[in-house]
Parts: C-alpha cells; sequence; structure tokens
C-alpha cells in the first residue's frame, strides 16, 4: 500500500540533488535511523544519475510504502534510454559504460533491502528500491 | 557559475564543502583545486567534508582525482570530518578511497599537513649536507 508518493523529473543535475534532498526527508519522515538514512539516499543518488547519464534523464517516483506490519521507502527511477543489454554484467563491480567508478548499480542494491530491475534494449530501463524499516532501530 | 570556495593558509589550501554538490559543481573544484596548487604553490590540501550528509561513488572518486594529481603536483591532501553513517555507506557501496589520507577533523588534519611538510624539510636537508 503506498502512502504517501512523490513523482520528480530528472532532466538535469539539479534534480539529481532534488531527488536525494527529498528521499532523505520521506526517509526522516518514516523515522530511518541515520545510518539507513544515508545508504537509501547514496542509492538514491547512484540511480538517479544512471537515469540521467545513462538514460538520458527520465523519472524518479518516491514513494513511503506499507506492507503491514512494515513500513518502506521505496523509490523507483524510470527512462526511456538505450536500456541494458546485459544487466548481470552491468551489476557487476567496475562495469561501466560511462566515465564513474562502475559501482553505480550493484553499490545501489548492497545499500537497499529490496532491489528490482527491468530492462529493454531501445526501449528503456526501470529500477525500483526499497529500504524497510528495521523495528526498534 | 556557482563554485566552492578555497582558502589558503600559509601553504596550504582549505576547503569546506558546505553544499550538496551536483557533479558539474564537483568536476569545477577538482579544476579549481589543481589550478591553485600551482599558483599558490601550495604544499597540502586539507578538505572538510563534515557538512556533507552523503558522499556517493561521484564524489568519492573526486576526492581520489584530487588526491592524485596534488600528488603529481607534490602536494599532500588530507579528507577530514567524514560522518561514521557516511564512512559506513561508502564500505557497502564499494568505495575504498585508496591513497587518500583521513583525520577525524580539521585540527588533526593541519597536523597531518604540517608533519608532512616537516618530514619533507628534514629529508631534503639531509640529502644537501
Amino acid at each position: 500500500m503506498t502512502l504517501k508518493k512523490v513523482e520528480m523529473r530528472l532532466g538535469a543535475q539539479a534534480d539529481v540533488v532534488a531527488v536525494r534532498q527529498a528521499a532523505r526527508s520521506l526517509a526522516v519522515e518514516i523515522g530511518l535511523s541515520i545510518i539507513e538514512q544515508t545508504k537509501i539516499v547514496t542509492a538514491a543518488s547512484e540511480l538517479a544519475r544512471n537515469t540521467l547519464v545513462h538514460g538520458g534523464g527520465g523519472t524518479a517516483t518516491l514513494e513511503i510504502v506499507r506492507e503491514a506490519p512494515k513500513q518502506g521507502l521505496r523509490l523507483t527511477f524510470e527512462d526511456h534510454g538505450p536500456g541494458i543489454p546485459d544487466i548481470e554484467r552491468a551489476m557487476q563491480d567496475g562495469y561501466s559504460s560511462g566515465q564513474g567508478l562502475g559501482l553505480g548499480l550493484g553499490g545501489a542494491k548492497r545499500l537497499c533491502s529490496e532491489f528490482f530491475i527491468i530492462s529493454q534494449p531501445g526501449a528503456g530501463t526501470r529500477v525500483s528500491i526499497t529500504r524497510w524499516k528495521v523495528e526498534g532501530a | 557559475m556557482e563554485r566552492i570556495p578555497i582558502l589558503k593558509l600559509g601553504s596550504f589550501l582549505l576547503v569546506t564543502i558546505q553544499v550538496d554538490m551536483h557533479d558539474q559543481l564537483a568536476l569545477a573544484l577538482q579544476d579549481d583545486l589543481t589550478d591553485r596548487i600551482v599558483r599558490d604553490r601550495a604544499r597540502g590540501v586539507l578538505i572538510d567534508i563534515s557538512a556533507l550528509d552523503v558522499v556517493d561513488s561521484f564524489i568519492g572518486r573526486m576526492l581520489g582525482n584530487i588526491a592524485t594529481m596534488a600528488r603529481i603536483l607534490d602536494a599532500e591532501t588530507v579528507v577530514v570530518g567524514m560522518r561514521p553513517s557516511v564512512a559506513i555507506t561508502l564500505v557497502e557501496l564499494g568505495v575504498s578511497l585508496q591513497g587518500i589520507r583521513t583525520a577525524l577533523n580539521v585540527d588533526r588534519g593541519m597536523d597531518l599537513l604540517r608533519a608532512g611538510i616537516d618530514g619533507e624539510i628534514g629529508i631534503d636537508d639531509s640529502q644537501e649536507g
């Protein structure tokens, strides 16, 4: 169940900063710990940059989700760019088609609780990550 | 275009990153610092990241680039003030910041830079003598 939803455009570098800040404020809202906040916001930064640089821009959808009894933050990044021909390879550390460290996808996956990616060459890519709030943390 | 200010203190350059940087701003800082090391004949660069609540792989790479370029230009780089949550996240992300010297705060970072310069002067003296 989605409790709150924010949709943002990713068309310029300043939008990546805006997505980071919006993700941070939602993470604070659901009471994620500082470390959990930092992890999900860092993952958001990596994925937002991917959408902008590799996908040629797109959208970020930030949601507070509830699957009773747990609550979490779900971030979905979508573009209609060239897509990723070999996802398995793209997930490996050190693989990069751009100028980065090649840690974006694999790194983002390590920083969240759930990771989902779908990509079709020529049609685009959608990556969705969720960080559940650890109760008592 | 907005820029991150670089302060000169003796033979060192000081940078305090206080804004959430977009990538172009990070690249501009990298270029500006490289310029200033040469122009100001700086022997050390201290970068305070205590205000940053996120350091992603791009910023991590920028810090590494600055340290490498500074070293080639005969200057030491120390990154200070990293938050514990940022350190934990960087390790999970897979960014090891290899080759970057770090210190807990500005005071300790300045001590490291001064010790580096003193050490070099000692070596120079012995070579000349």
